[in-house]
């Protein structure tokens, strides 16, 4: 931290709690709370029982699980590829029809969530596109939604790239594709694991835009927590949450583990 | 293989850098392209090595006209201002990457690999990481690996430029020697150091504003400059502003003894004077000055001596008895050791 003195750490992090707690910490520490409880009688839940976690980690709860990890990774791979792509094609492009394509890019972050979902929905519901009621559908809804992440921040990344060692390489007689894997692409990695990582979780957090599209065989978690709390379910979807929130976490310490591995300045 | 640039320009957005540039680099020769900085130095590179793609002109390898051919077909081995070194690769591959991307037999990527290392004196880290070496290292990883493929040109662009005065003349040493030990390979070496261009080269093309001022061995660039340019960026010099008369110069009232080889009588001109060539005391022709300042540099002392308003310069040998600030002194120095410069003369508009 860049303060020095000791009054002035202490008051930065008294600050920094009393942002924290209340705002970040204490909601999830009540879903964790509320995951083990019983009865709600007073301001926190009470009791304690691991009964919705046994719920919450076999039969359709599990299979939903699944569902949110395979389409998470489907569409972050999916949105890797594209974005990463657009980016490299991006830079070679003059800078004006560069801003046009950044812009194409962003439009689905601009645009509501739920505004993607119909307009995915409405476009795959006609032959020969016929996507609707298949997971295809969910996916690639994720993907349009997450593409604009990847392709911003690989973007950034090629723009802090250093021209030169592109260059040298040409000039030792390699072929622009023998470039591209060899030297920009390792050097991106970092980039690209950081990219994969925002898409996964926001991809496995999604529910606006699916709960328009999901057909019934697949169901993601986050669609089964907003159906549980809708019910009054209350503590079964916070042991539901609770999950989620975990694997999700556990995802992301994987990939940045890899990500550190692959950094090397 | 030599290199050619044909009448060869570069414009950025209509901003020109590289202003028809025609230069020749013979088969086995180090040319040092020298010049202050902006001047088109890394551009005319840039141009050889297919960064940068001339407005007209053409750039020759040997017979070959390269100017459309891509960098990746070009053969050339290049050592960049930055050395580029790729972050992610040991040493070993860095050095092995253009082998390995010219598709050259397995078996025989070791062996060259070990060579270059060898040559460069860094065998003993083969297997670092660009980022555990030091700077005078990643420059030889970097020759190292412009060697491999065993380029019959060689780019240079300002290599010692992140060394230290010891190492940087260290490695001016080793460059001397690796050159003859690949006497075939035509070096362009750019940098804006005449010591450098001085100590390395074969020959040296002096730029200036985009363009190609002088061109000639280190001798005869230091010993007869043609510009004023030249003159000072080659080595020191004391340039004196002369009007041409019958047999000499007149400077500062007094007439100068110098071969004025055939300049018009009246005419303006600049009388170039090395500075280690002035003598203290009388002699032949004689400038008499106040000391405005003078330094002691370990082995010699440097004068300085204001002539009628004009500041001198003289490089002594250690004196026993140096001169005292603001005392009168007299200079001299040797009609041959003059020479006269009405080419470029600043004052002729
Ligand atoms: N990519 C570029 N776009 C626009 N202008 C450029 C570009 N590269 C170089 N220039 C300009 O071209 C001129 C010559 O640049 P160049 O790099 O050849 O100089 P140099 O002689 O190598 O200088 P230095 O000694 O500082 O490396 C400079 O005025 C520079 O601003
Ligand atoms: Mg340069």
């Amino acid at each position: 931290m860049l303060v020095h003195s000791r009054k002035g750490k202490w008051t930065a992090w008294a600050v920094f709690f009393v942002l924290f707690l209340p705002l970040f910490a204490l909601p999830l520490l009540v879903i964790l709370a509320a995951s083990f409880a019983t009865s709600w009688p007073g301001v926190l839940p009470a009791g304690a029982t691991t009964a919705h976690y046994a719920a919450a980690t076999r039969g359709e709860a599990l299979q939903a699980l699944v569902t949110s990890l395979v389409t998470a990774v489907t569409a972050s791979l999916l949105a890797l590829i594209a974005g990463t792509w657009a980016a490299l094609a991006g830079a070679a492009l003059g800078r004006r029809r560069r801003a046009v394509l950044d812009a194409l890019f962003m439009l689905p972050v601009a645009v509501p969530p739920v505004v993607v979902g119909l307009a995915v929905l409405v476009a795959f519901s006609q032959p020969p596109f016929l996507l609707n009621g298949t997971r295809w559908i969910v996916i690639v809804a994720h993907t349009v939604l997450v593409t604009a992440f990847a392709h911003q921040s690989v973007s950034a990344a090629l723009e802090r790239l250093d021209p030169a060692c592109e260059q040298v390489a040409a000039s030792l007689g390699a072929r622009p594709a023998y470039v591209l894997w060899r030297v920009k692409l390792p050097l991106l990695l970092p980039s690209l694991g950081a990219a994969a990582g925002l898409c996964f979780a926001l991809s496995m957090g999604e529910l606006s835009a699916t709960v328009m599209l999901y057909p019934p065989d697949w169901t993601p978690l986050t669609v089964l927590i907003y159906a549980a709390t809708d019910r009054g379910a209350l503590f079964a979807g916070s042991a539901l949450a609770v999950v989620l929130m975990t694997t999700t976490l556990l995802v992301l310490l994987a990939v940045s583990r890899v990500r550190t591995k692959a950094s090397y300045r | 293989m030599g290199i050619r640039f044909d009448s060869v320009t570069v414009a950025y957005d209509g901003n020109v850098v590289l202003d028809a540039l025609d230069l020749r680099v013979e088969p086995g020769e180090v040319m040092a392209l020298l010049g202050p900085s902006g001047s088109g130095k890394t551009t005319a590179l840039r141009a050889v090595a297919g960064f940068v793609r001339p407005a007209s002109g053409r750039v020759f390898l040997g017979d070959r006209d390269v100017t459309d051919l891509p960098p990746h077909r070009r053969g050339i081995g290049m050592v960049v201002q930055s050395y580029a070194l790729f972050p992610h690769m040991r040493v070993q591959d860095n050095v092995a990457f253009g082998l390995k991307a010219r598709r050259v037999a397995k078996a025989e990527i070791g062996p060259r690999v070990a060579e270059a290392l060898e040559m460069t004196g860094m065998a003993g880290y083969a297997r670092r990481y660009p980022r555990e070496l030091s700077g005078g290292q990643q420059q030889r990883v970097a020759i190292a690996r412009a060697l491999a493929i065993r380029p019959d040109v060689l780019l240079l662009d300002e290599p010692l430029s992140a060394l230290d005065a010891r190492l940087r003349s260290g490695m001016l040493a080793e460059l001397a020697r690796l050159h003859r030990e690949l006497p075939e390979v035509s070096i362009l070496y750019v940098t804006h150091d005449q010591v450098e261009a001085l100590t390395l080269a074969d020959r040296i093309a002096v730029m200036d504003q985009a363009r190609l001022k002088d061109c000639g061995t280190p001798q005869e660039l230091y010993r007869t400059p043609r510009t004023e340019f030249t003159a000072s960026f080659v080595g020191n010099a004391n340039l004196l502003p002369v009007t041409v008369g019958d047999g000499g110069v007149s400077f500062a009232g007094g007439m100068l003894k110098v071969d004025t080889g055939g300049a018009a009588p009246g005419a303006r001109a600049t009388l170039c004077v090395r500075p280690h060539l002035v003598g203290l005391g009388s002699g032949p022709n004689q400038l008499t000055g106040t000391v405005a300042e003078i330094q002691w540099r370990g082995s010699t002392h440097r004068l300085y001596v204001d002539v009628d308003g004009h500041r001198i310069m003289a490089d002594l040998r250690e004196l026993k008895e140096p001169p005292v600030h603001g005392r009168p002194v007299t200079l001299h120095f040797a009609p041959e050791d003059a020479t006269l410069l009405t080419a470029g003369v600043s004052g002729d508009g």
